[in-house]
């Protein structure tokens, strides 16, 4: 593994590192451990794109210093912000046509497909 | 004394990351309705297009960034279809 970075953008990179992928173990940590589905689609549709946008952002530090424009890295951060809310909002809607069970009842201006 | 932050941070980036693979493996085998395995597959390829970043970032080549994209991509097309498969019980009408 030969490196030759600037040594700031080698400490940044790695500080972003350690951010994206503690951000990523958040969010897998809350899918397996919070107790009902509409808290569990909390977890990993927020935190895991917040932290692959870290890992994205550390790799373009990486490449511009060595005069490569990171273009793959820019649409893979534009395409997971853009589609992760859109497929949590169509794993909401199946949940909801499914009935899966819920720990709290929901509220009084719920969606009418929710009351009993 | 040469201290290089980069590749220790991405050895323990790929040990969490591979945690975060366990963690969503349990959930889809545990999962107790079928929408908590669909999203146990969507987080598992957000980790696998954090995984090949990872990857790309060791390797310094620029074509694992291009089939970080493809998977990306093909996580969201199949997200939609099971979730549309699971509502209206068919992909397309």
């Amino acid at each position: 593994m030969t490196m030759e970075f600037h040594p700031v953008a080698q400490a940044l990179a790695a500080a972003l590192l350690l951010v994206g992928a503690f951000f990523l173990l958040v969010g897998s940590i809350g899918l397996a451990r919070l107790p009902d589905f509409f808290m569990r689609i909390h977890a990993p549709t927020k935190a895991s794109t917040l932290g692959i946008g870290s890992f994205l952002l550390a790799s373009m530090l990486l490449s511009a210093t060595q005069g490569r424009a990171g273009f793959a890295e820019l649409l893979i951060t534009l395409f997971v912000f853009v589609t992760a809310p859109v497929s949590a909002n169509m794993m909401a809607q199946a949940a909801l046509h499914l009935m899966v069970p819920a720990k709290m009842p929901p509220p009084d201006d719920a969606v009418p497909e929710r009351r009993p | 004394m040469n201290l290089n932050p980069l590749p220790l941070a991405l050895d323990i980036a790929l040990g969490m990351v591979a945690l975060a693979f366990a963690l969503c493996a349990w959930r889809l085998v545990r999962g107790p309705s079928p929408i908590d395995r669909v999203l146990a597959v969507d987080t598992l390829y957000i980790n696998a297009v954090a995984l090949v970043v990872l990857l790309g970032i060791r390797q310094q080549k620029p074509v694992l960034f291009e089939a970080a994209l493809i998977m990306a991509m093909l996580g969201f097309v199949s997200t939609v279809a099971l979730a549309r498969y699971l509502t209206r019980g068919d992909v397309i009408e």
